[in-house]
């Protein structure tokens, strides 16, 4: 984990929301958001299906109209700005939408002359993109012929083309194997670790554990509490877990709880948060064809505590 | 961020019109095998068939009356499949749109590149049919390449409306009922085949309203070197058209995309 540098907190924040809203037709999909992003940390946005995530990067991007609050991007009001804004931004979008009519190289081409990037400056980027990705091979296929993770190694490298202060990342590692990920969170490093201000929004907490410096937990439209991934694990958990898998639930229950545990229940799991493991566990010994396992309490644990264990949508 | 507001021209456009030239390029030979194919079959098979027959209309030979009816035809039906089909395809299951809105270009700058390309699309598609009727002897001036940029203005009138249906298209069949209702209709009645002389009064008046009454009015004359009536007026409808229908359909998309 990274410490962020205290010494820049005087610096102006990179996005600043202020009350911000989103309203459907039919229901409000983002009720009233504050958050001040700071310059080159990597900040998360987690929350269950339809928390409203992307609502709201797509508000800052420009591409959403809000229907209140305020909203300022390097100190710029969005939308008035948001065609300068977005000149300084890369967007790395929830679904791939890679040109199909183009190889890899040529969407990379293709994209920097949106940007009005002159095609010398842009064949030294891209050279140096195609490397960052790993796609300098196949810089000549069709791109749908890539896999998942080179799709997505690709949407990063192109939202770099115009060398942005920001990126903006919409669930970067969505579907991607483990090795995949694993890359991806290094580039991503390596980005933050230049200077370049991230945000992301993810379903694994893992991913925001390691990437993250800051983050909002999000449910239903509405923030639900914000900090490192410490202070939001020892603000809201124990920070013990032990997880016991047991059909006899209601007398394992009764055992945790007697043994000074908060205990939740998801299916035939029993979850016990606790500051002191050790009468649980001496108990657990006791206890035959059993299947439990101690662990440190993480953020997954802070998430479903404060987004509740049932099903979304 | 009002959606009504009025359309900014931009360079950014050029960047659209080029991604899909760029593309065009790739299946060059095909698409110029289509653009000169379908008027060889067309003026041979009925300028030169039906022309037996018909022998002169309107002072000129059937061949020269159709084929120049036929530029102005085909810059609407070329202009009008790139301005739906493509269109539709590149903003909905191909997301183009959306990945191009992440830049700094907006709605603006895409519908404006599509426009262009649509009539560049009708250019070469005209100037294919030009080369052609120029092979069989209808054209006799230089005066004739007028027709060129004619053809680009008529491209862009027609674009317009097709981009408005791809804007609320929620699948392709859709687009069927605006080729029936619309495109064929204009097809027939709107002095390609025949002068709209020939029309009974009402459908006479009517046909004045139709812009391809004005787009074949205006490349008839100028191919076969013939006396030009009115092109003010011919032109004036044509752009109005096409500036009317583009600020309608960056309205819609602009209502579709960003939401
Ligand atoms: N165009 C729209 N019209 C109506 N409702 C919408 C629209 N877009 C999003 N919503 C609704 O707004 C809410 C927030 O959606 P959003 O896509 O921001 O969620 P999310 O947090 O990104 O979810 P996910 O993790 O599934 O991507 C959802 O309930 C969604 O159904
Ligand atoms: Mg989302």
């Amino acid at each position: 984990m990274r410490v962020s540098d205290t010494s820049s907190s005087a610096q102006e924040p990179v996005v600043t929301a202020h009350g911000l809203k989103k309203h459907y037709a039919s229901h409000v999909a983002v009720d009233g958001v504050e958050f001040d992003i700071p310059r080159g940390q990597c900040f998360g946005f987690l929350g269950p299906n339809g928390a409203g995530k992307t609502t709201t990067l797509r508000m800052i991007l420009g591409l959403t109209p809000s229907s209140g609050g305020s909203l300022s991007v390097f100190g710029l009001e969005i939308p008035k700005h948001a065609r300068e804004v977005r000149a300084r931004i890369g967007i790395v979008p929830q679904a791939d939408n890679l040109d199909p009519d183009f190889s890899i190289e040529e969407n990379l081409q293709i994209y920097a002359s949106y940007f009005g990037i002159p095609a010398r400056v842009a064949d030294e980027r891209i050279a140096r993109l195609l490397e960052f990705a790993s796609l300098t091979d196949r810089r000549g296929a069709k791109t749908e012929t890539l896999s998942g993770g080179m799709k997505r190694r690709l949407t990063i490298g192109r939202a770099l083309i115009n060398d942005p202060e920001l990126v903006v990342l919409d669930e970067p590692t969505t579907g991607l194997d483990p090795q995949a990920r694993h890359v991806i969170w290094g580039r991503l490093n390596e980005l933050r670790d230049k200077g370049v201000t991230l945000i992301l929004t993810t379903h694994y907490m893992e991913e925001a554990e390691r990437l993250c410096d800051q983050l909002v937990i999000m449910d239903q439209g509405r923030i639900l509490d914000c900090g490192t991934p410490r202070e939001l694990i020892s603000k809201h958990v124990e920070p013990e877990v032990i997880e016991v898998r047991s059909e006899a639930s209601q007398r394992l229950q009764a055992m945790g709880n007697e043994a000074g545990c908060r205990v939740e229940t998801m299916g035939s799991s029993l979850y016990c948060y606790t500051r002191d493991p050790d009468p649980l566990l001496a108990k657990l010994k006791n206890e035959h064809g059993l299947t439990f396992m101690h662990r440190p309490a993480g953020l997954e644990d802070v998430f479903l505590k404060l987004t509740g264990r049932e099903l979304r949508d | 961020m009002n959606i009504w507001r009025p359309p900014k021209i931009r360079r950014g456009a050029l960047a659209v019109l080029r991604r899909n030239v760029l593309v065009w390029r790739k299946l060059i030979i095909p698409a110029l095998l289509m653009n000169f194919g379908e008027p060889v079959l067309y003026l041979l098979g009925l300028g030169f068939g039906l022309g037996q027959f018909v022998g002169e209309m309107d002072g000129m030979p059937y061949l020269a009356f159709l084929a120049s009816g036929i530029i102005a035809s085909s810059a609407m039906t070329t202009a009008t499949f790139e301005g739906m089909y493509s269109v539709f395809t590149r903003m909905v299951p191909q997301r183009t749109y959306e990945a191009i809105l992440a830049t700094p270009l907006e709605v603006d700058d895409v519908l404006a590149g599509e426009m262009m390309w649509c009539a560049t699309k009708s250019t070469i598609s005209g100037i294919a049919i030009l080369t052609v009727a120029t092979a069989l002897g209808v054209v006799t001036s230089w005066q004739a390449l007028w027709v060129i940029p004619a053809v680009f203005l008529i491209g862009m009138c027609f674009a317009g409306p097709a981009m408005i249906m791809a804007s609320f298209a929620s699948n392709y069949d859709f687009f069927n009922y605006y080729f029936v209702l619309v495109v064929t209709p204009m097809f027939i009645i709107c002095g390609v085949f025949y002068p709209i002389d020939t029309l009974p009064e009402v459908v006479r008046n009517f046909v004045q309203i139709l812009p391809l009454t004005h787009a074949v009015a205006l490349a008839r004359p100028l191919v076969t070197s013939t006396e030009l009536t009115q092109p003010l007026i011919h032109v004036a409808v044509l752009a109005a058209y096409a500036s009317i229908s583009f600020y309608i359909a960056v309205v819609l998309v602009r209502k579709r995309l960003l939401i």
